[in-house]
């Protein structure tokens, strides 16, 4: 009885993660699709698509792969270059370490390896700790959107009208800021705290000060580290007047 | 084996142990109030990152991506959920590519 409950309660939070990730499943559909279509035209077969996709798993590394690829760059290099694009994932798992409420090492692993850009912004938005089958729910729905959704691109992206695949190409951005714009809602200090590592970050790209992997990291670092010596800062004084 | 192959499974190792490690070594871990709080800007502070400048950059005419970056975020502050937020800037911008 006790464990038909608790598998009730696993089932239940799965679910509700499932709900929560299909925004993302219909964001990656034509992130993936683009993918999808652009592998094929770099001269990937279906096959190393698919794999990709299944592998890799991370849409900014996929495309820069891609183009890499096709300007004959060595593996070691797009490797190297990938790592340095994922540098901000140490910074987002460790944000997020502690907002799930699981201790065996092994599921914290497998887990892990859903962590993308949208999940990630899905969950550490989300209020207080989450149970890892809602994690699971969320990021396995967007998995699955993800390598199905680069098949059916590579299979039929080319066939789609010109303004739609030109139009397509925003989709990840808007649910970045679809993601981004109800907590700056509530919150002020995330409207700085977006700002400030935009600025940084369109001044590094824009003058070439460094890549696009280290420039995402190092503007998020500043952008973070202001904004919290500012509220200690605050805090301070406010205990001092009291 | 093929090089695409190998470049994909190393472009997987790489991606897959910066989301694996700190995930795993920290969870236990209590940090300096002062870390933590950096820990916890980092969502907000990397979603500013993510979207600018790219989202200009998108196509070669950068009023594109500054009106698909427009429809989102007027969208969002109606309080549309993200799948709307998406569809809509999309079929903006395919209107506008359509049209011009």
């Amino acid at each position: 009885m006790l464990e038909a409950s608790i598998a009730e309660g696993k089932t239940s939070s799965f679910k509700l993660g499932l709900q929560a990730g299909s925004s993302i499943a219909i964001g990656y559909f034509p992130i993936a699709l683009t993918f999808g279509l652009l592998s094929k035209t770099t001269g990937l077969s279906l096959l190393e698509t698919l794999l990709m996709s299944l592998i890799v798993y991370a849409g900014a590394s996929q495309y820069m792969g891609l183009s890499l690829i096709a300007a004959g760059t060595s593996p070691f290099v797009i490797i190297l270059t990938t790592f340095v694009v994922n540098i901000r994932h140490f910074l987002m798992t460790a944000a997020l370490s502690r907002k799930v409420e699981e201790q065996s090492k092994f599921k914290r692993g497998l887990f892990a390896f859903g962590i993308t850009d949208e999940t990630f912004s899905v969950l550490a938005t989300r209020k207080g700790k989450f149970p890892l089958g809602y994690g699971f729910g969320v990021t396995s729905i967007a998995y699955a959107s993800w390598v199905i959704n680069s098949g059916i691109g590579y299979v039929i992206g080319a066939n789609l009208p010109q303004f739609l695949q030109a139009s397509m190409t925003v989709a990840l951005y808007a649910m970045f800021i679809g993601l981004l714009v109800p907590s700056l809602k509530r919150n002020v200090k995330v409207l700085f705290l977006a700002a400030i590592s935009a600025g940084f970050n369109s001044i590094f790209i824009g003058f070439h000060v460094m890549e696009e992997g280290w420039s995402i990291i190092t503007s998020t670092l500043l952008s973070a580290v202001l904004i919290e010596i500012t509220e200690t800062y605050k805090r301070k004084k406010r205990v001092e007047e009291r | 084996m093929n090089t695409i192959i190998l470049v994909i499974i190393g472009m997987g190792l790489v991606t897959y142990l910066p989301r694996m490690l700190p995930f795993v070594l920290l969870q236990n871990k209590t940090l300096p109030p002062f870390l933590e709080g950096v820990l916890k800007n980092v969502p907000y502070a990397i979603l500013g990152a993510l979207i600018f400048p790219k989202v200009f950059l998108i196509q070669k005419d950068p009023l594109f991506g500054t009106i698909g970056a427009g429809t989102a975020i007027i969208l969002a502050l109606t309080g549309a959920n993200v799948i709307i937020v998406v569809l809509g800037a999309i079929a903006v911008l395919s209107f506008y590519s359509f049209m011009f």
